[in-house]
């Protein structure tokens, strides 16, 4: 566990009302993420990992009801008010969201934007020091000063994305929620806004909870990884460790059927993720699992410590929870290649 | 059976695509357009040759604006080509009218990215994968029913009773994209052109997909043109590969020598920028700088020059490389600095209209304090390519002259099994750029 975590969040639950019943979109997720700490969010869609990330910034449709613990500076965000929480949210909290293009105010000067909001949260500031601080955090994103005065549209994508991050950094947040924050760049460019997400630890001590579906990110830019899968982390640790020895047959399932250069075969994961309004009753995971036993049909896993890791997984234990006979394999549900997400 | 009027068509080629050229006019003001006058127009295809074998699988790679879209559907006929020209089956499909070519897609079909879009919603699936059938009123009623029960089948739907009455909204993305892989293949075509078909999909089912197509591949005798930005499923899919940037191919070869041994530093970026899930393989990336230009106004010489770490002397060094520079270097600077350096130079924007030379006027009136900063710049990081490129610079009254080396404009090359346009592997442009350099040399020696 982490010394000191910026944020530490305990048995958050986000569920959605919908006509047709309660999503259970979190269910009972803890983690935490330490100073100038980058931790990978990965799963597929569907899985919670957006809700989540909103829901600790306490950004939820109104359709949403959460409970459960985010404690930041000694403080509980989820039970503050709408008004205490808009302090934190930009100084202390910062989001990047997925698409560039449409979070520019099409309207508004590069200038505008920064002085809008530099003028919200910090006062105080004199108009010299408005330009000199958004002048310096552009031109680490590499965005020149001869550009401060241009329209959002007169920049490419991967610039827009970069005055993105500026505009989140410009306050130096203690903690920055990056939502697939290259999904819609070329490869080369999200390549470049990496390298910049990755230095951030370095040039301001930022932690950063990096949301995303792709696995080779992660490996990248990632110092911790949680493995996200139908509204629950089924195994957290160390990126290195988690892809060397991937401890749960989720995380070993989605590994392999990623592709990459090294790919010579092609994998996949049988069968879809749950539906969340009725999700298995025990494991999550035990209709698509290769290693399932009857105990993953009957208890809900529990929580198992391995190391640095943690794994929501009957096999790894803990085993004197595990009912006598519990342990006999069942292996996958007959799943039709029809029945697919 | 039909004639093939040209000699020497390789009976084994598909598509035969020749000098390709798709260019779209940019619309200008209102004003503009009432003088009668173009904005300008948009090379999205330029000038592109290759061949796809029958029973091939070829991969078009780019990043977004390589206009490997636009090639796909010039290739169809979805988009009329400006000039060049596309054999498909050695019928010239580029001058066909609108009628000869509906004729001709049962032959070839499309799939798109967006699985969720290629779908009518108030359309059944029964209804939109029999949909080419009843078009092309190729059989109707009972048989029709039996063929389209068969194809879903034959794309992984099954049983297909339990798919032929439901609404796309009622399916997930995999079934979606089988099914509209479903309705492309139900009239039997010969080509099939997809568009990023899995780009959309989640990781999990991208495999899916792809092992589907390789299977339908074997099935059905079918060739593929795979349109992808993405390098890792073009490798495991495609047998050759077409590497785009802004309109040209700029290295295609055999899939195995295109990722073991990039000739073109375009194709040797693009393979290091993808993110390996293995993280003892990461390894530190030296990335090229910026973006895909705009294809409106392409950089002078090589379009991928002023990103290439390895460009020289002849490669089409110009103003606006001039501009980027001066650019990233204030982005660096403290405030005063940077104001004290732009406000040397009068008029930046006299750098943005592409040319080798330029006179730009102080505002000091002295042209040699504008000389003195391109000085700085250049002892800051004296390796960059861009200083390889300038002939000369000389203090005119009050104006700095700047003029860089006539860019050689580069040709397709045959380099073992490759073909790349890539000065590097250029004798000539190599021996002209060595002529340059020498003369540059002289005359700087003069000069003192």
């Amino acid at each position: 566990m982490i010394a000191t975590p910026v944020v530490s969040v305990r048995d958050l639950r986000v569920y959605y009302g919908t006509v047709r019943g309660t999503v259970r979109a979190v269910d009972r997720v803890s983690l935490d993420i330490g100073t100038s700490e980058v931790l990978g969010l990965v799963g597929e869609s569907g899985c919670g990992k957006s809700t989540l990330g909103r829901g600790i910034l306490g950004l939820l449709p109104e359709s949403a009801a959460s409970d459960g613990e985010v404690q930041y500076g000694g403080k509980n965000l989820l039970t503050m008010s709408a008004k205490e929480l808009r302090h934190y949210r930009g100084p202390e909290l910062g989001l990047i969201f997925q698409e560039p293009m449409t979070r520019l105010n099409p309207l508004m000067r590069i200038e505008d934007h920064f002085r809008e909001t530099l003028e919200q949260h910090e006062p105080r500031l004199s108009g010299r020091e408005i330009r000199k601080r958004s002048l310096e955090t552009l031109g680490r994103m590499g965005i020149p000063p001869t550009r401060f005065r241009q329209y959002p549209h007169e920049f490419s994508g991967g610039m827009r994305q970069r005055i993105m991050i500026a505009l989140a950094l410009v306050l130096r947040p203690k903690l920055l929620i990056a939502d697939e924050p290259t999904t819609s760049l070329d490869v080369i460019v999200e390549a470049q806004i990496l390298s910049i997400l990755a230095d951030l630890r370095e040039n301001f001590g930022t932690a950063l909870l990096l949301i995303t579906h792709n696995l080779g990110i992660v490996a990248e830019a990632c110092d911790r990884v949680a493995v996200m899968y139908a509204g629950e982390i089924v195994e957290e640790g160390a990126a290195r460790d988690v892809f060397a020895e991937p401890a749960h047959p989720y995380t070993q399932a989605l590994l392999r059927s990623t592709i990459s250069l090294e790919t010579t075969d092609l994998h996949s994961i049988p069968g879809a993720p749950p539906d969340l309004i009725a999700p298995p009753p025990a494991c999550r995971f035990r209709p698509r699992c290769p290693e399932a036993m009857s105990v993953c049909e009957e208890k809900h896993p529990v929580e198992e410590r391995i190391d640095h890791r943690r794994v929501l997984c009957w096999l790894h234990g803990p085993h004197d929870q595990i009912p006598e006979g519990g342990a006999e394999k069942l292996g996958r549900e007959e799943i039709s290649v029809a029945d697919e997400a | 059976m039909r004639t093939r009027p040209d000699v020497g068509v390789d009976d084994d080629v598909l598509v035969s695509v020749r000098g390709l050229r798709t260019h779209y006019s940019i619309r200008g003001s209102f004003g503009q357009r009432l003088v009668g006058r173009e904005a300008g127009n948009v090379k999205a295809v330029d000038d592109v040759s290759f061949d796809l074998r029958k029973g091939e699988v070829l991969g078009l790679v780019g990043e977004s604006g390589s206009g490997k879209t636009t090639l796909g559907r010039t290739i169809l006929g979805l988009v009329r080509a400006t000039d060049g020209s596309v054999r498909f089956d050695g019928e010239e499909i580029t001058t066909m009218s609108e009628r000869e070519l509906r004729t001709l897609r049962r032959q070839m079909q499309i799939v798109f990215q967006d699985p969720h879009a290629s779908l009518n919603p108030a359309m059944t699936i029964a209804d939109s994968v029999g949909h080419p059938l009843r078009i092309h009123k190729v059989v109707s009623g009972r048989e029709l029913e039996r063929r389209v029960a068969e194809t879903l089948e034959t794309v992984g739907l099954a049983p297909a009773e339990q798919f032929l009455g439901k609404y796309p909204s009622d399916l997930s993305g995999g079934q979606k994209q089988r099914a509209v892989i479903a309705r492309a293949i139900i009239l039997n075509p010969v080509l099939l052109v997809a568009d990023e078909p899995v780009s959309m999909l989640d990781m999990s089912v991208r495999a899916k997909i792809l092992a589907l197509m390789l299977d339908l591949r074997r099935e059905l005798d079918l060739t593929y043109l795979y349109i992808t930005h993405d390098l890792a499923t073009a490798k495991f899919f495609c047998d050759r590969i077409a590497i785009l940037y802004l309109g040209r191919i700029v290295e295609i070869g055999p899939s195995a020598s295109i990722y073991e041994d990039p000739k073109h530093p375009y194709t040797q970026a693009l393979l290091r920028a993808i993110p390996e899930p293995d993280p003892r393989r990461s390894v530190p990336r030296d990335l090229p700088r910026g973006e895909v230009p705009d294809a409106a106004s392409p950089p002078l010489g090589c379009s991928f020059h002023p990103r290439c770490p390895r460009a020289f002397e002849v490669c089409g060094w110009e103003t606006r490389d001039l501009r980027d520079l001066l650019e990233s270097r204030w982005s660096h600077q403290e405030e005063e600095e940077y104001a004290r350096e732009r406000a040397l130079i009068e008029n930046l924007d006299s750098l943005d209209i592409p040319r080798v030379d330029v006179r730009l006027r102080a505002a000091s009136r002295r042209g040699a304090d504008v000389l003195e900063l391109l000085e700085a710049a250049r002892e800051e990081d004296p390796d960059e390519p861009f200083w390889r490129g300038v002939r000369s610079t000389r203090a005119v009254d009050d104006q700095a002259e700047i003029s860089w080396h006539e860019p050689v404009e580069p040709r397709a090359l045959d380099v073992g099994p490759v073909r790349v346009e890539c000065h590097l592997y250029d004798e000539d442009a190599l021996a002209e750029a060595e002529r340059r350099r020498v003369e540059t040399a002289g005359s700087e020696k003069a000069g003192v």
